[in-house]
């Protein structure tokens, strides 16, 4: 092992975090968080959404406070915002009212660095990100892509210790974020003098993998390190070779059955009342299912493919082929998925005919669904105020969490015709709009 | 880079080229410069109490009286600016303070100034004594008040607004406050303030008579300036001097649009966090010509950048500020200090409380208070009539305008230049017409009081339309929705939160301007109409205390109740139901 001769730059010890939404509510989105960060390498913190990755990186940048345990930087506590540390935000985060250059010189100016040096400075920054030429422009005037290539400018040209990207290429089409991370790989593994470390969230697997020398991947409810794999391939990486894709595959396996791997003290997830569905349409679900439908007759398909073939993020994806598996539309293992005869017969379906199995599967698997249906026949006017269902799940859940929950669960509750909503009253009923 | 850099600068001085724009770039400076220094001195010369200052109403005065009202508006300006960056931040940042400032100002924004001007004007002679020092520092303070709290109000919002990643890359960065506050917060907040700057400028000019022609010990000190030039006229009759006085505030007016509102507006676009609208209406600029195109300018513009950098960059409050989410630990000294500050507040209000009732109730009875509350009620009465008249006559031209690109090109300066002219300088006419007919002074006067504001509902009915998506047009259009279903599924719904800004601003403007425009005179001609704002008139021209103090109370709490009442729940309506996003 070479990682015990380094020193760390950064070391995470219990880390915890409790969100306190109102009183008496508290919300645990972190637990028992432990790594280090060495000199030179590159991190992924991969989890899905929801999972407290942001969160995480927030506390190491010392913008946030941790609940429990500490956040080492070169061995003194973090405690608010340290020099060394820069970060690189999801959407860019650059001043609309200064140019690239005022931008840039941002860091070095509440440093205070003499001026012509920060001029110096960030000119040559600018130069190595590919920005010159756009030295006076504003942000609103560059794409995407050039906005991110000034955030990372901004954040270089500080010199940093740890570089913390906090999903800095989702924001961005495919093809440019492809071509902005091979650039920002050539910039880091070209340049000889002291390298950054980088700590990089995302929930983009290949991107993880391309990119990390170790990747550290996180499950939610609440957020924990369930694995950390090392990327032992060597730069530039090919996303075809064998090794590549078996390390894909991998990290799905560990992402959509944690059961498989976790220790003996987690139990298998109920679906209760208060489970925290994910957010999946109805239009998703069924476009899902059309999918696999014409993609296999009867193998399951390989969620990394299904991925690729559709560019879509585990994001995107993970959150659908869960709802399906509940809903027993489609059984979901070791990163494949398959359609049940239930999910074939949705697939070949009319319209009416979807809507009555989607109903009776909602019915048999979701028991807040069942909960609503219920209240609504035992009443005699058939109307239940959304907020008293809403009172009931915080029971359960967190506020905002609740709110989301029963928005979708009402959204599919509208579709299977099980019941209506009127938004103007705010109640639900079983009655037809006219 | 470096040697790039000096390249740089060597060929701007190498291609200096003077031209014509250089020549009146530098007549215009320090003309503005010599004008600025002459008034002040003259503000400074002495004065007693009692002595009666000479105000021409020869025309050949008017410059140097429209001089001296800029200066009142500037000055006032000045300080109205740095009450909004002081108070307005430390509102946002410190809620232990913005729970007493934020109702405060909201109450202030709603009281009448005229009966500020009142209090406060003993207080300022008194502070310089044999000094013009005195009335003039009144009569900015009036100005001011009838400035600021919109600003202050519009900053504060604006704070609170700045987008949180934002907020997390200076902290990153470990910008220090001050920096912070000059590189994000003033930046985000400087569109706004620039609209709000613009609204606060033509409640001054409605204003520019009374804050000029200061009532006090039941003598009237008129200061130089065109509101005392315009209320000499209206005592002498002299229809001539009101034209003069009209043509000169045009003109300045114009002067103040082009020279510092249009290169403000035109400055702030930068500022604004996304992009240009399509098609939507960009004032041109001749000041920014000048500053584009002339080497002079540009020079001094750069001069001014790198200034600004010097004064952000002082290595002022060293500390990052940090947003933070979660309740940070507070240390006790800290913990007790909030507790006596909630303690002195409590206390404090307690005192005023007792001392207010026992001031008012001592010498008004309750009768003279129900009194006064029936008033406000033929004030209310008459301020939604004509809301509702406005809104009937404006939001179909609006509409009409709106659909028409050329026309609301042409049309929408034309409208906000008319929100800021001073209305109250057509009253004469009403008083004229009202008396030559004997006319009811109820109804007539009424429509006074939104002559200045109606313009509010146009401009901003003709905004909502124009933001109004084309596809969506297009569709009423494929779809054959026609005349009174458009109206009511299509263009109504569409404008709504448009067409609520502008009747809440001009409803606010209408209560202000009430104090002015139910009682009007023309020599010795004075016509009343009962209301509120007529009752606080006549108390102030008096200067009967207990009776202002009534007055503007019960004004002030109509308006508190309308805007919860009426207007805050339409506004909700309009912020939830009919965005288009």
């Amino acid at each position: 092992m070479l990682a015990f001769k380094k020193k760390p730059i950064v070391e995470l010890k219990r880390v915890r975090k409790v969100f306190k939404k109102e009183e008496e509510q508290e919300l645990l989105v972190l637990d028992n968080i432990n790594f280090r960060i060495y000199e030179s390498e590159i991190i992924a913190l991969l989890g899905r959404s929801g999972c407290g990755k942001s969160t995480l990186l927030r506390i190491i940048a010392g913008l946030l406070n941790a609940s429990g345990g500490q956040v080492f930087y070169r061995g003194n506590l973090v405690q608010g915002p340290a020099q060394g540390i820069a970060m690189v935000f999801q959407h860019f985060a650059l001043m609309p009212w200064l140019t690239v250059l005022q931008n840039v010189e941002l860091g070095l100016e509440a440093n205070g660095t003499p001026k012509q040096e920060r001029r110096q400075r960030a000119l040559k920054a600018i130069d190595m990100i590919g920005l010159d030429g756009f030295e006076s422009a504003f942000p609103k005037e560059l794409s995407g892509g050039m906005r991110q290539r000034v955030g990372i400018a901004r954040a270089l040209v500080v010199n940093p210790d740890l570089l913390l990207m906090d999903e800095p290429f989702s924001a961005l089409d495919v093809l440019t974020a492809d071509n902005l991370r091979s650039d920002l790989l050539d910039l880091w593994h070209g340049d000889s003098e002291k390298k950054s470390s980088i700590l990089l969230v995302t929930h983009n697997i290949e991107e993880a993998i391309v990119m990390a020398d170790r990747v550290i991947i996180l499950d939610t409810n609440p957020g924990h390190v369930i694995a950390e794999l090392k990327i032992p391939l060597a730069h530039p990486r090919d996303h075809q070779s064998q090794e590549f894709l078996k390390l894909v595959d991998q990290v799905y396996t560990y992402m959509t059955s944690p059961s498989a791997f976790a220790t003996a003290f987690e139990a298998p997830e109920v679906i209760d009342l208060g489970y925290r569905f994910p957010d999946a349409s109805i239009s998703e679900l069924s476009g899902l299912v059309e999918t696999l439908a014409e993609l296999q007759k009867d193998q399951a398909v390989d969620l990394p493919l299904l991925a690729s073939e559709f560019s879509l993020d585990i994001d995107d994806l993970l959150p659908l082929t869960e709802v399906l598996d509940i809903l027993r539309l489609a059984t979901e293992a070791s990163g494949d998925i398959k359609l049940t005869e239930a999910g074939k017969a949705f697939a070949e379906a009319d319209i009416l005919d979807r809507k009555k199995i989607f109903a009776e599967h909602l019915l048999k698997h979701v028991p807040l669904v069942k909960y609503i249906y219920d209240a609504l026949h035992e009443k005699e006017n058939h109307r239940v105020a959304k907020k008293h269902i809403l009172e009931h799940l915080e029971g359960y859940l967190s506020a905002s969490d609740a709110r989301r929950v029963l928005k979708v669960i009402i959204e599919w509750g509208r579709y299977a015709e099980l019941f209506a909503y009127d938004d103007k009253s705010g109640e639900l009923n079983l009655e037809n709009p006219e | 880079m470096a040697t790039k850099l000096r390249v740089f600068r060597n060929n701007q001085f190498t291609n200096w080229q003077f031209n014509v724009w250089d020549v009146i770039a530098l007549g215009l400076i320090f003309s503005a410069l010599v004008l600025l220094a002459w008034s002040a001195i003259q503000m400074s010369a002495p004065y007693h109490v009692g002595e009666v200052l000479p105000i021409s109403l020869s025309p050949k005065y008017l410059p140097y009286y429209a001089l001296r009202t800029v200066y009142h508006m500037l000055v006032a300006l000045f300080f109205s600016l740095l009450f909004t960056f002081t108070v307005g931040t430390l509102a946002a940042r410190n809620k232990h303070a913005e729970r007493l400032i934020i109702p405060c100002i909201d109450i202030l924004q709603s009281m009448p100034i005229l009966g500020f001007l009142s209090i406060t004007v003993v207080v300022f002679i008194r502070l310089f004594p044999n000094s013009l020092l005195g009335p003039e520092s009144a009569c900015i303070f009036a100005a001011f008040t009838s400035q600021v709290w919109n600003m202050t109000l519009g900053f504060y919002q604006s704070l609170k607004m700045v987008p949180y990643d934002l907020r997390e890359a200076s902290a990153m960065f470990q910008l220090s406050s001050w920096q912070r506050f000059w590189r994000l917060d003033v930046p985000f907040a400087m569109p706004s303030l620039v609209w709000n700057i613009m609204v606060s400028m033509s409640a001054t000019w409605f204003f520019i008579v009374a804050t000029e022609a200061i009532e006090v010990n039941n003598q009237t000190i008129l200061l130089p300036g065109i509101g005392s030039y315009i209320s000499l006229a209206i005592a002498h009759k002299n229809i001539a001097a009101i034209l003069y006085a009209i043509l000169t505030m045009l003109i300045v007016i114009l002067l103040y649009d082009q020279l510092l509102f249009r290169p403000l507006v035109l400055w702030s676009e930068k500022f604004k966090l996304d992009g240009k609208e399509e098609g939507a209406y960009k004032p041109r600029s001749f000041l920014n010509y000048l500053f584009r195109h002339t080497r002079f300018f540009r020079w001094v513009g750069e001069w001014v950048a790198s200034f600004c950098d010097i004064i952000i960059n002082l290595p002022l409050f060293r500390n990052p500020s940090i947003p933070r989410q979660s309740f940070a630990v507070r240390s006790r000294p800290v913990t007790l200090l909030i507790y006596v500050w909630y303690i002195v507040l409590a206390v404090a209000s307690l005192v005023l409380l007792s001392l207010l009732l026992r001031f008012v109730f001592n010498t008004l009875t309750v009768r003279e208070a129900l009194h006064a509350v029936i008033l406000g009620s033929y004030t209310s009465i008459k301020i939604m009539t004509m809301i509702v008249l406005c809104s009937l006559l404006w939001v179909p031209i609006g509409v009409w305008i709106g659909l028409r690109p050329k026309a609301a090109y042409i049309i929408q300066p034309i409208a906000q230049f008319l929100a800021a002219f001073p209305a109250n300088l057509l009253f004469p006419v009403a008083v004229i017409l009202i008396a030559h007919y004997s006319l009811n002074t109820q109804i007539c006067l009424t429509p006074l009081m939104v002559l200045g504001t109606q313009w509010y509902i146009l401009f901003n009915v003709i905004a909502g339309t124009t933001a109004i998506p084309k596809d969506l047009i297009q569709v009423t259009q494929n779809l054959g929705v026609k005349k009174l279903l458009w109206w009511r599924r299509f263009i109504l719904p569409g404008i709504f939160p448009y067409f609520i800004t502008g009747a809440i601003t001009a409803a606010g403007g209408a209560w202000n301007a009430s104090i002015i425009a139910e009682v009007v005179q023309w020599g010795n001609i004075t016509l009343t109409a009962p209301g509120i704002g007529a009752y606080v008139f006549h108390a102030t021209a008096v200067g009967d205390f207990p009776r202002i103090a009534l007055g503007m109370g019960v004004m002030c709490l109509y308006v508190l109740l309308f805007n919860r009442l009426i207007w805050q729940p339409l506004y909700n309506l309009a912020e939830k139901r009919f965005q288009i996003d």
